[in-house]
């Protein structure tokens, strides 16, 4: 029999080296003569196990890394198609402490499956979620994901069947479904990964969308800094309607459901999900003022669902196991699990998913152990460049929305970047202004003006300008921003700005 | 104004030729033309326009409104640097700063040459490996000045 080796295709893992060895164990194993098939999957989130080779033996699969090319003849020296040992070895996979210790509902395909195939896709149980909405109605498949307790996790948290049901209840010649596919928050990946490494998930949360409130055309809008997600999911989307998966007939069905990615051109706006509208009908990604909400005039004018890729490609998990399984996860008005991303300077960073109400210090410290520069940490922040820069005083904070709110921090889409004692604060504040400058889309002009004006106070700060004065400034700056702002780019853009003053205050000082 | 030559604006009309039935069509539109010129340039935009039937002004509105749209020939490399929070926390800055004085450019420029065109990037999603680079649309992590000159070295080898 042919052994099974799987190097990840996802770019992370390529980022590090995952394409050379690739190249280098088929090289290999042509030189000695070995037949092997090399799966390219997702990667399972290690990424400072990455490259991360798995082979699959007799029993199950066993993992090796992080792997170099030119570590490749020893490992068929020792040979790993039989599972030997190697000073790369790290056991079984399913062993592994960091990722034994996951709940992974969501992500339970990413890095373990073929992300081209639809038939590896069914075998791992891919589309029973839509086998089972196909037997409902429109109504009780809103009603399952209500009663799931999924909130939406691009970083609003809005009920998603609240969402839903407002699109269902549109009587409309058209309805959309449109996935927010623009993770353009620092310090997140999961929609990066759910894209690369089990990109048919996302595809059947949209159908299940499209088939509960009666929508037949659906649109991933990518970003363009996503050149491999990209085409992932075109793969993924012609395997799909090949498969009669999307189509006229969706698995024999009769329902319609079409599917088509679109691709961002880097403005951060446009993860806002009424400039991404904007943005998806060829315009400026300009915020739109809401009311009219997009679930009753969205894309086109018409009534549209807009969801981020983890809220969609939990759907199929929550149709196919049950809603009450999906809410016995989690604390409080925080159900099911959060994938979370361990980012910046940390030892072992990547994605780990859990049921909410983790602390801060068990995930910096316990699965992420401390930072990678090995100094202690200074600030963490939290949900990307709108949010909250969080102390260490902070860190028995549970990860959950309420909790977070609590101390002045948000969840946002679950991205954590760690910083060392070597962080200026009043540095990270500029940049916070700048980038919002640099994103404005310029429709509001607390958001435009503001963001300019605030990196010129802080160069004042910085440059010892009448500083007591100025900080003062900056906080009632911040303050308009935050009421007066069209949207969350102007409206939260403050927040890291803010909690700097409030927990870094000695870093705003002239500088020599 | 700068005119496109007859050939080059037949190429642009047979792209939006292309687009043109499917909705909301221009921000794909202009996506094709630089997949085909490396760039938008500016004497696209009347062809757009008047195919699209739009104005110039709402054309160029939409190609100056998205960072990914360049207004120049880029380089025979693009080099993406992330600048984002996670790369910074993981010595983007400095990265930039060794990046700089190797092409001798700043971001946005490309060098006299036309070898390589320098930019700054806000994420790649690769924040469990800062910091980052996207370099011809490959992606690097755990980036050191060392493997940055490697990389700019294997790509300035001319092509055999």
């Amino acid at each position: 029999m042919t052994t099974t080796v799987y190097v990840p295709g996802d770019a992370g893992a390529l980022s590090v080296g995952a394409g050379e060895v690739a190249a280098a164990i088929s090289a290999e194993a042509k030189r000695r003569g070995v037949a092997l098939d090399l799966v390219r999957n997702g990667s399972r989130g290690a990424y400072w196990l990455e490259p991360f080779v798995e082979v699959q033996t007799a029993r199950e699969r066993v993992a090796y890394g992080p792997v170099r090319a030119k570590d490749v003849p020893s490992l068929f020296a020792a040979d790993f198609l039989k599972g030997g040992t190697h000073p790369l070895s790290l056991g079984l996979t399913d062993s592994i402490p960091w990722l034994r210790s996951q709940q992974r509902l969501t992500f339970e395909r990413v890095g373990v499956i073929d992300p081209r195939s639809v038939a590896d896709y069914v075998k791992h149980g891919g589309y029973r979620g839509l086998e089972r909405a196909l037997q409902l109605s429109g109504a009780d498949i809103v009603q399952a994901v209500t009663a799931s307790g999924l909130r939406g996790r691009g970083g609003a948290a809005f009920p998603t069947g609240i969402k839903w049901k407002t699109v269902l209840d549109q009587s409309a010649p058209q309805k959309y479904v449109t996935c927010n596919a623009d993770e353009g928050d620092s310090g997140t990946f999961a929609d990066r990964m759910l894209m690369e490494g089990d990109p048919l998930s996302l595809i059947e949360g949209m159908t299940i969308a499209g088939i509960a409130v009666g929508a037949t055309q659906g649109y991933i809008y990518l970003r363009a800094e996503y050149p491999h997600a990209h085409a992932a999911l075109k793969a993924a989307i012609a395997a799909a309607y090949q498969a009669r998966y999307l189509g006229a007939d969706v698995a024999g069905s009769g329902r319609r459901f079409d599917l088509e990615v679109r691709l961002g051109a880097g403005a951060y706006i446009c993860g806002e999900e009424t400039s991404m509208l904007e943005s998806l009908e060829g315009k400026r990604g300009e915020v739109r003022v809401r009311p009219p909400l997009p679930a009753i005039k969205g894309l086109f004018g018409r009534p549209t669902i807009v969801n981020n890729v983890v809220t969609l490609t939990s759907v199929p998990w929550i149709l196919a196991h049950g809603a009450e399984a999906y809410a016995n996860y989690g604390m409080g008005k925080s159900r099911g699990t959060l994938p979370i991303q361990l980012a910046g300077n940390i030892r072992r960073g990547g994605l780990v998913e859990r049921a909410f109400g983790l602390t801060l210090r068990e995930l910096l410290y316990d699965i992420g152990g401390g930072t990678a520069t090995g100094r202690p940490i200074r600030a963490v922040q939290i949900g990307g460049p709108l949010g909250a820069y969080v102390p260490p005083a902070h860190f028995d904070t549970a990860l959950d929305y309420e909790a977070l709110a609590a101390v002045g921090a948000m969840l946002g889409h679950g991205g954590l970047v760690v910083f060392d004692d070597t962080v200026d604060m009043a540095r990270m504040a500029r940049y916070a202004m700048e980038f919002c400058a640099i994103e404005s889309c310029g429709k509001c002009t607390p958001c435009r003006i503001g963001s300019t004006r605030g990196v010129e106070v802080i160069d004042r700060i910085l440059a010892g300008v009448d500083g007591e004065r100025n900080v003062q400034l900056l906080e009632e700056l911040c303050e308009t921003m935050v009421q007066g702002s069209l949207c969350g780019l102007g409206g939260m853009a403050p927040f890291p700005v803010q909690s700097a003053l409030k927990h870094f205050r000695e870093d705003f000082r002239a500088r020599v | 104004m700068e005119h496109l030559p007859s050939e080059q604006s037949a190429a642009v009309r047979r792209i939006v030729a292309q687009h043109k039935e499917r909705p909301g069509p221009l921000v794909e539109v202009l996506h094709a033309i630089q997949a085909s010129f490396g760039y938008v340039p500016e004497g696209a935009v009347p062809v757009v326009a008047e195919e699209l039937n739009l104005s110039r002004a709402e054309v160029h509105g939409v190609v100056t409104f998205y960072h990914y749209f360049r207004h120049t020939r880029p380089g025979a490399h693009t080099v993406s640097l992330c600048q984002a929070e996670s790369c910074q926390s993981m010595g983007a800055e400095k990265l930039a700063e060794h990046a700089r004085r190797r092409l001798g450019i700043d971001f946005h420029q490309t060098t006299a040459d036309g070898r390589f065109s320098l930019e700054p990037i806000y994420c790649l999603g690769n924040c469990a490996c800062s910091p980052a680079a996207l370099i011809d649309g490959e992606l690097h992590g755990r980036l050191t000045p060392e493997g940055f000159d490697e990389l700019v070295a294997a790509k300035a080898k001319p092509a055999t």
